[in-house]
Parts: C-alpha cells; sequence; structure tokens
C-alpha cells in the first residue's frame, strides 16, 4: 500500500519569535526575529539565542507535576497554545483514546534535568530530592509526558535524530495510520535550551557571536533557538492543509558535517518530490534548513540552485527562531503550512549578502503571493536527512 | 485490536558480555550449554576502523556488531537497508560525563563526545560504516522501547515492501545518572525483517496491537535472564527465547501502559 496524504487538521508552535500562528505571522510579516544575546545558563557563551521568555515561572500544573522540567513546561505551553488541547480533546472523543498515536521528535529532551541535578547533587553524590523523578532523565520524557497531558493511550514513541527528529514524526505517524495501528496522530517535537547544546555546539565551532545570518557570504555559525509545535494528523474528511509526501535518508558520511555534494540531502528531497507527485516547478515555497553553518547553507544552496527553477521562492527562516534542534522539523513545517494557509513568503531574516554559491531562488526580503504547495528540509547529525512536502487545503 | 500481516525473521545476532553471538545464546537459553565463564568487555565490530574500533562509545560498538551479525545471518547486504534503531537511554556514559563536565569545566567539553551524544550516534556510525543512504530512524520509548522499536520495523518493512533492520541496545549507567536511569551491562540485540518468504526456512513473526487495562508481558525464564536482567533492555529477552524455540510461540510485549504488543511466532 502506499502512501495516503493526510489532513494537518490543527497545528501550533511556541518560538522565541511568538507563541501561536497569529504571532508567528506578525513576526514573518514585520520581520521581528526573536532572538537575543545570550543570557542563558550561570556562564553564559558569547552567542545569540532563541530563548522563550517566561518559562521559568510557568510550572506545570499539579496533575502533571511529576514531569516537571523546562523541556516539557515548554511541551506543555505549546499544548495549550492555538487551542491544540481542545482540538486533541474532540478527536479524542472521536477516535478513542486507543487510537490516537503520539509521535515526537527530540534532540535532547530533558537532559537540562539531569545536567541541573548535577550542578546540585547532594554531600553523598546522590540526586537533589525534587529531581529524583527518573522519566525526566531519560529521552521518552517528552513523549511520556504529552500522551499523559492529551489523556492518550495509543502508541507513543520518542523519536531522536537529531536535527531531523521532528520532520520524521510526520513519515512515521503516516505510515502507522496506513498499516492501522492509528486513526490520528499527534506528531511534533519539542527542544530546550541547555548546557550540552550551547557548550557542545560551541565545541565543534559551530555557535556565531552574532546573530545568525543563514546563506549570508559572511556567515558565522548558528544560534540555538528553544521551541514546541505540535501537529494533529487525521485522514480525510478532516479539513484543513494536506500532507501530501516525505523523503527520508541517510548521507553516509560523517556524523557532524554534511555530505559534500548533498547527496542524501537530494535523495530526500527526489523521494518527496516522487512520493508527492511534484515536479520541481510545482513547488511554489521552499523553508530551507539553512541553520548559517558555513557547511550546511554552502551545500544546501548548491542543491537548490541546481534542483529547482529560479521562480520558486526559497528562504531560512532561522534567523527568527534559531535552530530549535530536534524541534526545527515541526517549527519549519508550521511556517510552511502558515506559507500556504496566508500567501505569505518569508524571506531569510539578518541576511545582507547571500553567498555565491546561492541561486536566485533563495530570497531575504518578504513576499506574498499564492502558495499551493511548498516543502519543508531538514537535515541532522548523523546524517539524517528529511524532507516533507504539504499542499493548501482542498477547495470544496 | 489490529494485526499487522505477518513479516519474516530473515536474521538474528545477540550480544552480550558472556552471550556474545546468537549461537552461544541461543544454546544457553535453550539449556543446552552453560554460558561461558569469560566476559568479554566489548565487540569489536569490523565496520569500524581499528583506531575507530578502541575509540568508538559502547553503545556504538555493540549496536554496529549486532547489525552485521543480523544482515550476515539474512545474507542482506546492509547498504541496502533502512534501519530502527532502539535504545532505552541512550549513552548512558556519555549522557554522565556531558553532565559531569557541564557541572564543572562547561568549556572543555569534548567536540567528539558531544557528537556522538545524540541517540542517533550508533545509526549515524552505522549508515557510515555500511555506506548506507536508506533512511535509519532512532527512537526510545522508556520500558517499552523493544515493542515499539519492534512494530516501528515491521510497519516500515510492510510500508516499503522491503526488508528493514532493527537494533536495539543499552549500556551501562554511570555517575549519579544511575540512580534514574538504571542500567547493568552492555547488551545489543537485532533483527532483519522482511516481507518475501525468503529461500532458506525462517520464522513467520505476527504482531497485534492490543489495548488492555494492564499489559501483561511474557517473563523470561531461561537461564540467560540473569544474564540480562539488569540492563534496560531485559524486556526483550522472551521475544528472543522464543526465537530459539524452533516450535510455535506466542508471548506478549509492552507497548504502553495500556497496550500491548502480541507476538506470534510461527
Amino acid at each position: 500500500m502506499h502512501f495516503q496524504p493526510l489532513v494537518v487538521s490543527a497545528y501550533t508552535l511556541c518560538t522565541a519569535a511568538g507563541d501561536g500562528r497569529a504571532a508567528t505571522l506578525h513576526a514573518l510579516r514585520e520581520r521581528r526575529g526573536g532572538l537575543r544575546r545570550n543570557d542563558f545558563s550561570h556562564s553564559p557563551l558569547e552567542t545569540w539565542i532563541g530563548r522563550i521568555a517566561g518559562l521559568e515561572h510557568q510550572p506545570l500544573p499539579a496533575h502533571l507535576a511529576a514531569w516537571e522540567c523546562r523541556n516539557n513546561r515548554l511541551a506543555w505551553r505549546g499544548l495549550l497554545t492555538d487551542g491544540f488541547l481542545a482540538a486533541v480533546a474532540a478527536a479524542r472523543k472521536r477516535y478513542g483514546a486507543h487510537r490516537i498515536a503520539v509521535v515526537l521528535g527530540t534532540s535532547t529532551s530533558s537532559i537540562g534535568a539531569s545536567e541541573e541535578a548535577y550542578r546540585r547533587l547532594e554531600p553523598d553524590g546522590s540526586y537533589p530530592p525534587d529531581l529524583r523523578r527518573p522519566i525526566v532523565h531519560t529521552p521518552h520524557s517528552l513523549g511520556d509526558f504529552v500522551q499523559h497531558a492529551l489523556q492518550l493511550h495509543g502508541l507513543c514513541v520518542t523519536v531522536a535524530t537529531a536535527c531531523s527528529s521532528s520532520a520524521k514524526v510526520f513519515a512515521q505517524a503516516e505510515r502507522l495510520l496506513r498499516a492501522g495501528l492509528a486513526d490520528a496522530a499527534v506528531v511534533g517535537g519539542v527542544d530546550t535550551l541547555c548546557g550540552s547544546v550551547l557548550f557542545g555546539f560551541n565545541s565543534l565551532e559551530l555557535v556565531s557571536p552574532e546573530p545568525c545570518r543563514p546563506f549570508d557570504a559572511e556567515r558565522r555559525g548558528i544560534n540555538l533557538g528553544e521551541a514546541a509545535g505540535f501537529a494533529l494528523l487525521e485522514r480525510e474528511p478532516a479539513r484543513g492543509p494536506r500532507f501530501i509526501g516525505y523523503g527520508e535518508s541517510s548521507d553516509a558520511h560523517h556524523m557532524s558535517a554534511p555530505h559534500p555534494e548533498g547527496l542524501g540531502a537530494r535523495m530526500a528531497l527526489e523521494q518527496a518530490l516522487a512520493r508527492s507527485g511534484m515536479q520541481p516547478q510545482d513547488v511554489d515555497y521552499l523553508n530551507l534548513h539553512g541553520t548559517a553553518s558555513l557547511r550546511n547553507d554552502e551545500v544546501e544552496a548548491r542543491l537548490v540552485a541546481e534542483i529547482f527553477p529560479a521562480g520558486v521562492f526559497a528562504s531560512s527562516t532561522k534567523g527568527w527562531t534559531g535552530h530549535t534542534l530536534g524541534a526545527a522539523g515541526i517549527v519549519e513545517a508550521a511556517i510552511t503550512l502558515l506559507a500556504l494557509e496566508h500567501g505569505i513568503l518569508p524571506g531569510t531574516l539578518n541576511t545582507r549578502r547571500l553567498d555565491a554559491a546561492c541561486g536566485p531562488q533563495i530570497r531575504c526580503e518578504n513576499s506574498a503571493g499564492e502558495v499551493r504547495r511548498a516543502m519543508s528540509f531538514s537535515f541532522g547529525f548523523g546524517g539524517s536527512n528529511c524532507v516533507l512536502a504539504f499542499a493548501r487545503e482542498a477547495q470544496a | 485490536m489490529t494485526q499487522l500481516p505477518p513479516v519474516h525473521v530473515e536474521g538474528v545476532a545477540f550480544w552480550t558480555a558472556q552471550l556474545p553471538d546468537w549461537q552461544t545464546a541461543r544454546a544457553v537459553i535453550r539449556g543446552e550449554s552453560l554460558p561461558p565463564q569469560a566476559r568479554i568487555a566489548r565487540p569489536t565490530p569490523a565496520l569500524l576502523a581499528p583506531t575507530e574500533r578502541r575509540r568508538a562509545p559502547d553503545t556504538v560498538a555493540v549496536a554496529l556488531e549486532v547489525g552485521m551479525r543480523a544482515c550476515e545471518a539474512a545474507g542482506q547486504d546492509p547498504a541496502m537497508l533502512a534501519a530502527v534503531f532502539a535504545s532505552t537511554h541512550g549513552d548512558l556514559a556519555i549522557s554522565d560525563y556531558l553532565c559531569a563536565t557541564l557541572a564543572a569545566t562547561p568549556a572543555l567539553i569534548s567536540p567528539t563526545r558531544f557528537h556522538n551524544s545524540v541517540h542517533n550516534a550508533a545509526a549515524g556510525y552505522w549508515s557510515i560504516g555500511t555506506k548506507a543512504h536508506a533512511p535509519y530512524t532512532a527512537l526510545s520509548a522508556s520500558v517499552h522501547t523493544f515493542g515499539n522499536g519492534l512494530l516501528e520495523a515491521a510497519t516500515q518493512a510492510l510500508s516499503a515492501g522491503q526488508p528493514v533492520l532493527y537494533v536495539a541496545f543499552d549500556a551501562e549507567a554511570r555517575g549519579a545518572l544511575a540512580s534514574m536511569a538504571p542500567s547493568r551491562g552492555l547488551l545489543g540485540v537485532a533483527v532483519v525483517l522482511g516481507v518475501e518468504t525468503p529461500a532458506k526456512p525462517s520464522r513467520r513473526l505476527t504482531l497485534t496491537v492490543a489495548p488492555c487495562d494492564t499489559p501483561r508481558p511474557t517473563s523470561a525464564r531461561s537461564p540467560a535472564a540473569s544474564l540480562v536482567a539488569h540492563n534496560a533492555l531485559a524486556p526483550c529477552l522472551p521475544f528472543f527465547e522464543a526465537l530459539a524455540d524452533p516450535s510455535p510461540r506466542a508471548l506478549v510485549l509492552t507497548l504502553g501502559e495500556q497496550l500491548e504488543l502480541q507476538v506470534g511466532l510461527q
């Protein structure tokens, strides 16, 4: 049985650029990004970050206190945005709690809680009592929390393939629905700022000391960000934009650098085009991975220039949000859906002079127009690539 | 209840310190031989260059070892297979290192250990070592990890009509984190699941997802049980006990707090 298009019946996102679809749309239109100087942790590195304001003062409700940690706080904030919780509750009534799968992506899940425990170990070397909760010290913290928060009892897994995580969840969910293992799926992802990623990416010399400039000839690296995003996938006759295809591949090249010719990325892209029945000229908008790292942007720009006609509008939105790692897939899928629904074509924020590798497809300035079909690219450490394809809601 | 069409178990692999291959593990599970006294610290997978073999994290070493052995047993070219990697906790030694270093000297984080800390590190090294451009995934589902990975591998095989490699592993916990994510020893397992009836004898695997009030997973009861009981992936053992028994078997793995995976092996 082949791929079956699904309907995105609800979706939401929380990033440094804003909470929810309306705030994100406004930030995109006004070109108001959410990056700020790094003020995270006790010894902040010289870089900029996409930090979500106020999480420190938003504890989880008492019935979910067992999952308390920054990552699950952000997940909860995401679930409360754009009526997502209510949309899932309605789906639960329609299908039953056992028939809705939860497939979520993250890179570091709640390792920030483990980091905190190590900073506050008891004199005997044991965990501080408030952090003696095993569920927040394992990668499935995210999936387990969201499933409980949504009162669902179907399949539930946490996918962790670095920066492609919350794109790949769309593919996995589609296969589950096609196999009859679920009638709907909550997909998405959450990643929060923590010492591991800030100091880890710094050790790889990948973080920029200034606001990130994707595809800029003088780009200096990435800005880390945190985000939550969710989508509810159902079959027709549900209403909403459609998920029409995906492609997945491996670079088989290097743990932390992309394939120099973008071989894996190209395979994922070609697969996504084939699965969605599109030719490159059918795509109106491309939301690129565009992290502002030297290698990624060069490889990705060449691939876009080679495959797509000049009229395709392509951009990276990481100048608004930072690179949200395991949440990047869902954040950029959500921005792609906003483009489809509202005809906004976001440019590439902060970028002043495009790299010579860029073709005419990659734009700095915003535009507007009819967006019928669009794609989102996500590429991760370990050479894991995923490309998603979406289309505007079918007109009745 | 939802039952998937059957798939075939084309190849099996197993590695833990006293049961360093499937033949040895199967014989001990069947009670045909005693576990060897010798404990091997970790496997030395041929996929890695000699210098990398020493440097690779334990999780990577064991995942590559069982992945390769399962492909050999199945007669499949690993470069052609999509793969599902599952691990409850990922590499706990690296997590302990990161947390301890961040607490003391954050600016001294090792870049290699940082990029090896991603949950898909073993999958990434696998794809690099085998030159597999086919997609992989890497997942975790707490105590339900093994069953969810098995179901995902079967679902992928059926949806693509192609064989899929399934690798699961968990390693020894270190430092203070061991109190929250307990796991002892190194354990890796793998199967290749195919959709077409293979030329050589194989087991037919039928998976059924069933809602329940409380899952009642099959307990491990073979002489191998005590050798893996304290590893986070121990819930996988009943599946391998059933594979070791040539007669038809049924067992239950957990998928969630109210969901079980009924497994039929013929």
